[in-house]
């Protein structure tokens, strides 16, 4: 890699967190919810979603591109830190290391959840209510899902909170505090929509 | 118990301290009791030891090396992990400290010997970061421009930095698989550009730490303000960096002749 390149790259790895891939994923979770409304609600939002104009473009620039620069660069990330929650146990430090532990996890779960739908539905299968209800009839994979949209939503609220500091708009330590508190209703409000679609599911 | 057996019972204080030989030699902990005497710190119990240097299992062993310089918590040379916590040793009172005390050197750094190590690296970064003023020249430039009463009172929290290495110690992003300066040296860039004439080499020190293992390096873990020995208010510093960054950025790409 060509030298002074670091501080772009990490520029760019907290700006596609945010935008585009934190969009599509409050984006993601709003049209899932709507299997709440029923199995017709959800195959008709799922429908309108996959006959989209240009979608390949769409998946491949604003989805996938984006996610796994950010994923790869963020594993690099995770493993050059040498967490020490046990000689710091401050709240920042916890969530310094949550950040990356709900990283991995996170890029676990979505690869596997795109193995399982999105390359399933380019091999022929079909993605709707069904396919989602199946999946979810098992328990260890229903607990799966439930702890990946949980990883995956604190992830983003919390990579939301150092976007601000990152880009230089929480400054001061009041800011960042509120910032916090902000950030983390994000966390619980994104949370109750993801859980609530996945259990109208089951 | 009787008063005559107080007496002459020594109450003691116990150390363990991690030892190493050399630079790249195999680091071991040895245990030492050593006399209590009222209002002791770390230093110097070392230095009790230094004086009569016999372990805890009554071995004649080599002194304890260690770094001091002012011993009033200005200089930052005594620096050293204390009780798991990297501190100065000379403000560190051992009436204040759970036994055994337990002595390590800050391992973010070469250790040279024993509780010595190198912090060269952080004198090597206010360098890279050009922590300083260039005034010099052939004729008396005059008076430079004054500096509002209220930012000198904050510049003056961030000048001073001893340059001690508690905060490299404390950021889980300065380690051996990371070239991140740390949070010290990227607060003196800080300083440095709030002064009224430092601000004139301002981009220059922005982009010094827009280089590999600069600025975008910091995780925000925010250990290092929870442990900066001098309250500097380190995070805040790296935020205002990243602000400052950002315009520089965008004036870099896209061009400006403000501050070029």
């Amino acid at each position: 890699m060509a030298e002074n390149r670091e501080f772009y790259l990490r520029r760019l790895h907290s700006l596609v967190g945010v935008i585009p891939v934190g969009i599509f994923l409050i984006q993601h979770l709003v049209v899932n919810h709507f299997a709440t409304r029923g199995e017709q609600a959800f195959n008709d939002a799922s429908h309108f979603m996959e006959s989209l104009p240009f979608r390949l473009f769409l998946e491949i620039f604003i989805i996938f591109v984006p996610l796994y620069f950010h994923a790869i660069y963020g594993v690099y990330i995770a493993f050059t830190a040498k967490n020490n929650a046990r000689r710091y146990g401050t709240f920042r430090n916890w969530m310094f290391i949550l950040q990356r532990f709900t990283g991995i996890f996170t890029l676990i779960f979505v690869t596997w959840h795109i193995w399982e739908t999105r390359i399933q539905a380019a091999l022929g299968a079909e993605v709707n209510f069904h396919m989602m209800e199946s999946i979810l009839a098992d328990p260890f994979m229903l607990a799966f899902y439930i702890a990946g949209v949980i990883s995956t939503v604190f992830h983003f609220a919390n990579g939301l909170w150092s976007f601000f500091v990152t880009w230089g708009i929480t400054v001061s330590p009041r800011s960042q505090l509120i910032s916090t508190y902000v950030t983390m209703i994000v966390f619980i409000a994104l949370s109750i929509v993801g859980i609530q679609a996945i259990f109208a599911f089951v | 118990m009787t008063v005559k057996e107080t007496m002459t019972e020594q109450k003691t204080i116990t150390f363990i301290i991690s030892r190493q030989d050399e630079l790249n030699s195999e680091s071991y902990t040895e245990e030492f009791k050593i006399p209590y005497r009222p209002n002791m710190n770390v230093i110097s119990a070392l230095m009790e030891i230094r004086r009569n240097p016999y372990n805890a299992r009554g071995e004649k062993t080599t002194p304890i090396s260690w770094d001091m310089g002012c011993l009033e918590e200005v200089c930052g040379a005594c620096s050293m992990v204390i009780n798991g916590k990297p501190r100065q040793s000379c403000t560190a009172l051992i009436d204040q400290l759970e036994q055994p005390i337990r002595l390590e050197p800050m391992k973010t750094f070469p250790v040279v010997r024993d509780l010595q190590v190198d912090r060269s690296r952080m004198f090597d970064s206010l360098k890279k970061v050009k922590a300083w003023i260039p005034i010099d020249g052939t004729y008396d430039l005059g008076p430079g421009p004054r500096m509002p009463e209220k930012k000198r009172q904050w510049a003056y929290e961030l000048s001073k930095c001893m340059t001690c290495g508690v905060c490299l110690e404390a950021c889980p992003n300065v380690n051996s698989k990371s070239d991140f300066i740390g949070p010290a040296p990227l607060s003196q860039v800080r300083l440095f550009n709030a002064h009224p004439t430092g601000a004139m080499n301002k981009s220059e020190r922005l982009e010094s730490i827009m280089g590999d293992g600069g600025l975008a390096s910091c995780g925000n873990s925010q250990n290092c303000v929870q442990a900066c020995p001098k309250g500097i208010p380190l995070t805040t510093s790296i935020a205002a960096l990243n602000r400052d960054t950002s315009f520089q950025m965008f004036r870099g790409f896209f061009g400006s002749d403000k501050e070029a």
